[in-house]
């Protein structure tokens, strides 16, 4: 499945704006991506492997707190979009 | 919908307004009826910078009847390339003198009213209270979870923006039945983070899509027309030119709009967003050399480093011939530096040398110092052909 990076986390995954990662759980595709790049996990992830609060986590356009978090199923077409916040104006 | 309040008094439409607004008056979108309801209501726009720039000039061509501006900064002359409702002419003068000469230039009929404050816990609540939506055009963590907390607190409809290099997004927060912030995210990031706008860099159009994104979302709340972007959050990625649209749901266990919130009373965002006292850029404790003496030390011949750990595009500006390591290739190319050489690591500013000095420091490195100020002091002391940037 493919994973949008968003532009404050390029800079850690080697600068693409997308990487596919085969994956049957949310949990796995992220795995996957921050096995892939390590320098991810700790701006993805909290010491004790949780998903940092300012960094939601969307499967399709449903944001997967209100799915099955970590466990909900992925297929091979759908989208993860990590969208930090952002707050400049 | 949410509902704006009703104007008891009667409002009229002199012929020159009329006129004025022929375009929205043909349309029954919106009509005699919207365009009252436009010229009754009240908009407080905070921030008068890269997004409040569009947003209140559409407003005011549109005919919202009162708007609001809160901003205590001057205007600089790098904002230009973005807060385009403000001129040349206008550097050094106050953004709310300057945003109000263009408001009353575009719609003499607007009434314009001046916050010339720092948006607080202590302020807030009373200022909301006499305006029927807040735009949030604000370019920091702790006053956006302030204009939240108030918004739910005071009743009134949040449309929010943010803008980061090429990406924003845009929403309509704070609404009774849909979500506010803190159920998007509950937590700021740490400080240091997230560059501003100055240490980033912004795409100059960037808060201009989402400004008027933003404009349209108020007009809509107004007229009471189209579908706002209430529960959902619109992305915006202007290098793709690609739009993408997240639900976004309400919390119900959001502390500060569920039914049964624990937050009912403004606190302190700094504390909240992990700043204390002035929100300044993170500075590290690491030993440092002023510009002059490093000119005096270089003159007379002494054998130092200079470690360059700005962007190769930077580099390019201007620059002090040093060796360049962007910051963050730094701990993967750290063998290319001699720890027993003295080394004088400079950036822009000074904020990203100070961190790549501490992170030397920590690596062993004992004859590092972070050049105070960057090639902007550089600039300023030493060497004013040098341009700034």
């Amino acid at each position: 499945m493919k994973i949008l990076i968003p532009t404050p986390l390029r800079q850690y995954a080697g600068k693409k704006d997308a990487v596919d990662v085969p994956a049957q759980t949310v949990g796995e595709a992220l795995s996957g991506l921050t096995t892939q790049y390590s320098d991810l996990r700790k701006h993805l992830y909290t010491d004790d492997g949780k998903l940092r609060a300012f960094v939601n986590v969307y499967l399709n356009d449903e944001d997967i707190r209100y799915l099955q978090k970590e466990n909900t199923p992925v297929n091979d077409g759908d989208t993860l979009a990590i969208v930090p916040s952002i707050a400049g104006g | 919908m949410p509902a704006i309040a009703e104007n008891v008094q009667p409002v009229m439409l002199s012929n020159e307004e009329v006129l004025r607004y022929s375009r929205h008056l043909i349309m029954p979108e919106v009509g005699m009826e919207g365009q009252l309801k436009l010229k009754t209501a009240k908009v407080l726009c905070i921030g008068a910078g890269g997004l409040g720039s569009p947003l209140a000039m559409y407003l005011a061509a549109a005919g919202v009847g009162t708007l609001g501006l809160v901003d205590f900064d001057v205007v600089d002359f790098t904002n230009l390339q973005r807060q385009i409702i403000h001129s040349t002419g206008d550097v050094g003068r106050k953004k709310l003198d300057s945003a109000e000469e263009s408001i009353k230039g575009i719609n003499p009929y607007v009434d314009v009213r001046k916050f010339e404050t720092r948006l607080s816990s202590e302020n807030a609540l009373e200022l909301f209270r006499d305006f029927d939506i807040v735009v949030d055009g604000t370019d920091n963590f702790p006053t956006r979870y302030l204009v939240n907390d108030a918004c739910v607190l005071t009743g009134k409809p949040n449309v929010y923006g943010s803008i980061f290099r090429f990406e924003g997004q845009a929403s309509v927060l704070a609404t009774k039945e849909g979500p506010c912030y803190r159920c998007w995210y509950p937590e700021p990031p740490p400080p240091g983070l997230v560059p501003s706008c100055a240490e980033g860099g912004v795409l100059g159009i960037l808060p201009g899509l989402v400004g008027v994104i933003q404009a349209t979302e108020v007009v809509k709340l107004i007229l009471c027309k189209g579908e706002p972007l209430i529960g959902r959050v619109l992305l915006v990625d202007a290098l793709g030119m690609k739009f993408r649209q997240l639900k976004l749901k309400k919390n119900p266990d959001c502390p500060v709009c569920s039914a049964h919130p624990t937050i009912t009373e403004l606190i302190d965002y700094q504390e909240f967003c992990g700043i204390r006292g002035e929100e300044a850029p993170v500075t590290t404790n690491v030993p440092e050399i002023q510009p002059e003496e490093l000119k005096q030390r270089l003159d007379a011949g002494e054998d130092i480093f200079i470690l360059d750990v700005r962007e190769p595009h930077e580099y390019q500006i201007c620059n002090l011939n040093g060796y360049l390591i962007p910051l963050g290739d730094l701990p993967q190319r750290v063998n290319e530096l001699d720890s027993s050489r003295e080394i004088v690591a400079h950036c822009r500013s000074g904020v990203r040398s100070g961190k790549a000095v501490q992170f030397l420091r920590q690596a062993g490195f004992r004859k590092v110092k972070n050049l105070a100020g960057g090639v902007l002091a550089w600039s300023d002391r030493v060497d004013p052909k040098m341009p700034k940037y």
